[in-house]
């Protein structure tokens, strides 16, 4: 590609004689400078207007010091601080519901969210302030291996580019013409629904940005807040045998079940296949209460005494 | 001394006028047009179901019989507006079960349309002839079967891109052997087989048909069968193009196209397998309209197809095609009027094909009555545009995507303003503009300046300051509808232009620089817009005003600004407290 990797024309605040000149600039500011300072925790105590100010960036690239002068560009969540800490709070939390279903692969981003790789965003509990500080070195390592895999594997902008579901759904089931397509992993994309017992709409979320169930799981335990299905989830995955009494207090402890209806328009317990085969057969994702799924745990309970 | 024509004769003369424009117009006259006019309309379009409500409609109109309708943003196609937003069919639905018992057609885009609606649909109009539901979601197959079952006159069932929850294939079933009124089935945005000796005999019983777009599942070892059925159509989607290699199968496929002397427009073709396509080669000479924008077929096999269809109009297609087929392109088909490409492998890290801006230059050059444009790829120049520009001054849409956000000209580095600007500068009758690539507040300069007729903008990671919408929202004479995604445009400009808004269908902005207090202050100053303010991040009062909104959509309205069906993350001004929005 002929294009820079940290290509970046928020910071340009004033005029500059020549585009060519101060784009070259951007970029090179942008990759001198690594991890914006602003990110820091000095600024947890400072209020200051403009850093409260959404920014934009592109993946893989940072936003240099902010100069001044309002609309200079939008800035993802992860770095605006204020001192009151209700807002913060409020921010802060639907900043991570909002952004994390908004940016597919979040962990691919050279832009900070919350944690560290999308793993991490599934081990942090509430939203809290102390963690921008790991999220500087967190975004300073994605970048470096944001860097070093781009080619392969690049990060993918909500919405962009703009092509309808039924067209990307579409794609992503035909057969690829050309060899060298077939090579590549995470062409196209796979947006299925999510439905929760109670809650009044659904949500939307594209398979194919993550790659285990612990990720899902987190994902979804914050965009719907009072979902707990994070312990099931990662109890499932990490655990090759599960014991009954285990899973029921998994059930029993958490309010809610994450299931799924396969291509047979069965609904199934999320968490017994392989990664691979869950998302080639999931149509439709349903967070029941624990309640309605009692009935699903049998099947599992058998299924892993037979392995066994 | 005052005169006037009897109602009779007025009202006979409004009956040739069949634009909503030259009906607006007519009742603008004076009250006596108005009121005659509003007896004797029947069609009406509603271009934003949320700018005007169901009750005042039926006030104003109580005659009609076909009503078309758009709900959600263009960009919730893009998965920018967040589910539940809006746009609900069902009041409408409901509203006009009471008051248009003799309703005939409804038209919706982008509604939630949901299996009660379809079903109070099927039963509350005696006369239901037309059902178009393009892009639409919130329905099952069981919604389908309601409509099948109980719409005796029904002539049109057309799912355009819908996402259906596919339950089974059984609702076409329901149709009644009775039923043989049907002119067009679109069921293309189906996943799931119907029953295929159903189908065949609804088709074989509907002498009327004209248009027949079957989803992927039908087996093309089946399509000869339904086509031998109706020699007649006009307009064919196949399912599934692919099958193991028969003679016996090729033949009988190309003996029934041969049969339809009155095919313009051919569309389906997933899974092609390219040895089927001479099937369709006696056709060729008579089609208009080709959409093989599913079929992943090579440029040499794409060629083959296309050079047979010397009046091609209209044509879709990905990007497979490459440089050198629309080359062909070009020299075979001279009446081309619009082109799409689009990508195969979009998120790919690589380009996959050899596609560039060379392909959309051929085109230019060599179809003088080009004038629409959706163009995916991956490199583009000023010097690609400015060609282009000079060649097809006739444009009236244009839509480019280059697929890496921000891409500079290729060759020069440069930002591609010069580009769009002379599109825009040639393109006097242009109408619909999407950009991409890098661009500055040049750009928009060049558009505010020229685009007089523009109606439709659509941006994206483009500008430098508020300086650039400033420049389309006063310049764009013609403006209707633009949307923002990514840009740093903010409160300057939106609030200074606050007026214009006003004469706009609609403006969105998301993930850019407008804080929450310019849109607290812009619904203020304009009583008649709603400043809708979609914002996951929990009430934007618990931040400082200065904070930036992630998405906030301006529309024009007549109705209440406090819509009932408001999701928790959507707010506007709150009517009664007039600092708080709620």
């Amino acid at each position: 590609m002929s294009i820079p990797q940290e290509h970046d024309y928020i910071g340009l605040s004033e005029p500059l004689p020549s585009e060519k000149i101060s784009y070259k600039m951007a970029a090179a500011a942008a990759a001198a400078e690594g991890v914006s300072p602003s990110l820091n925790a000095e600024k947890i105590g400072a209020f200051n207007l403009k850093e409260t100010e959404l920014r934009l960036g592109l993946p893989g690239s940072e936003a240099p010091e902010r100069k001044g002068g309002i609309g200079i560009g939008v800035s993802l969540f992860g770095k605006e601080l204020k001192d009151e800490s209700v807002c913060v709070k409020s921010f802060v939390s639907g900043a991570k519901r909002g952004f994390s279903h908004a940016i597919n692969g979040a962990g691919k981003w050279g832009l900070s969210i919350h944690g560290g790789s999308a793993a991490d965003l599934g081990g942090n509990g509430g939203p809290n302030v102390k963690e921008e500080i790991p999220a500087v070195k967190a975004v300073e390592e994605r970048k470096n291996e944001a860097s070093i895999t781009a080619p392969a594997s690049k990060a993918q902008v909500v919405g962009w580019p703009p092509i309808r579901s039924f067209r990307k759904n579409t794609l992503a089931t035909n057969t690829p013409k050309k060899d060298d397509v077939a090579g590549k992993s995470g062409s196209g994309c796979l947006y299925i629904k999510v439905s929760m017992d109670g809650a009044p709409y659904l949500r939307k979320i594209d398979l194919k940005t993550y790659c285990s169930y612990a990720e899902i799981s987190s994902a979804l335990e914050k965009m719907f807040s009072c979902f707990t299905i994070g312990q099931c989830g990662q109890g499932l995955a990490a655990k090759e045998h599960l014991s009954e009494s285990h899973l029921m207090d998994l059930l029993h402890g958490s309010e809610y079940v994450l299931t799924y209806e396969d291509k047979d328009g069965d609904w199934m317990l999320v968490g017994d296949v392989p990664w691979e085969m869950f998302t080639d057969s999931c149509r439709r994702l349903r967070i029941m209460k624990g309640s309605d799924a009692i009935g699903l745990a049998p099947r599992t309970m058998q299924k892993s005494k037979s392995q066994n | 001394m005052a005169y006037s024509f009897p109602e009779e004769v007025l009202e006979h003369v409004f009956s040739f006028l069949s634009l909503a424009r030259d009906r607006n117009a007519v009742s603008l006259v004076c009250k006596s047009w108005y009121e005659i006019e509003r007896w004797c309309r029947h069609r009406i379009f509603v271009g934003n179901c949320y700018a005007v409500s169901p009750e005042i409609v039926i006030r104003r109109f109580p005659e009609l019989r076909a009503v078309e309708m758009k709900g959600k943003p263009h960009f919730a196609d893009f998965n920018l507006v967040p589910e539940g937003w809006g746009a609900y069919a069902y009041p409408w639905i409901a509203a006009m079960a009471e008051a248009y018992p003799f309703l005939e057609e409804i038209k919706l885009k982008r509604m939630v349309v949901t299996d009660e609606s379809l079903e109070l649909i099927s039963k509350s109009y005696k006369n239901f002839k037309v059902l178009v539901l393009t892009s639409c979601e919130g329905f099952t197959t069981d919604g389908l079967a309601s409509i099948a079952a109980n719409c005796r006159h029904l002539r049109e069932l057309d799912l355009r891109e819908s996402e259906v929850e596919d339950l089974s294939g059984h609702w076409l079933s329901h149709f009644p052997d009775s039923c043989t009124s049907l002119v067009s089935l679109n069921m293309s945005c189906l996943g799931s087989e119907v029953s295929f000796s159903s189908l065949e005999r609804l088709v074989a019983r509907s002498p009327n048909l004209r248009t027949l777009r079957l989803n992927r599942a039908v087996p093309l070892e089946k399509l000869a069968n339904l086509v031998r059925h109706a020699p007649q159509l006009v307009e064919l989607g196949t399912g599934a193009y692919s099958s193991e290699i028969r003679s016996d199968t090729f033949s009988s496929l190309a003996d029934a196209f041969s049969a339809c002397k009155q095919l313009k427009a051919l569309s389906g073709f997933w899974d092609v397998v390219p040895s089927y396509l001479p099937a369709v080669y006696s056709v060729c000479s008579g089609i208009t309209s080709l959409n093989l924008s599913y079929a992943a077929i090579p440029s040499s096999d794409l060629v083959k197809l296309i050079s047979q269809c010397q009046n091609l109009q209209r044509l879709w297609v990905l990007d497979y095609i490459e440089d050198s087929g629309l080359e062909a392109l070009a020299a075979s088909c001279k009446d081309l009027q619009e082109l799409r490409v689009f990508p195969s492998d979009p998120f790919g890290a690589e380009p996959n094909v050899s596609l560039t801006e060379q392909g959309l230059v051929s085109v230019s050059e060599g179809c003088p009555k080009l004038e629409s444009v959706l163009y995916f790829c991956r490199q583009m120049s000023n010097a690609a545009l400015i060609a282009i520009a000079r060649n097809r001054p006739n444009f009236i849409r244009f839509r480019l995507c280059i697929i890496e956000p921000q891409a500079a000209d290729y060759l020069t580095l440069e930002p591609l303003d010069a580009g769009f600007g002379a599109i825009v500068e040639n393109c006097k009758e242009l109408r619909r503009l999407s950009m991409s690539g890098l661009l500055t507040d040049r750009v928009f300069k060049y558009i505010g300046t020229h685009a007089k007729k523009l109606e439709m903008l659509s941006i994206a990671f483009a500008g430098e300051s508020d300086l650039g919408l400033h420049h389309v929202l006063s310049g764009c004479d013609s403006l209707r509808k633009l949307e923002i995604r990514d840009c740093p445009f903010g409160d300057k400009a939106v609030l200074a232009n606050a007026a214009k808004l006003d004469t706009m269908r609609s403006l969105w902005m998301s993930s850019c620089s407008v804080s929450f207090g310019a849109c607290k202050l812009l619904a203020q100053k304009m009583p008649r817009l709603n400043v809708e303010v979609i914002d996951e991040r929990g009430p934007p009062d618990s931040r400082p005003e200065s904070c930036v909104v992630e998405r906030v959509y301006v529309y024009r309205t007549v109705a209440s600004r406090q819509r009932l069906d408001m999701p928790d993350f959507v707010w506007t001004l709150d009517e009664d407290s007039s600092m708080r929005y709620s």
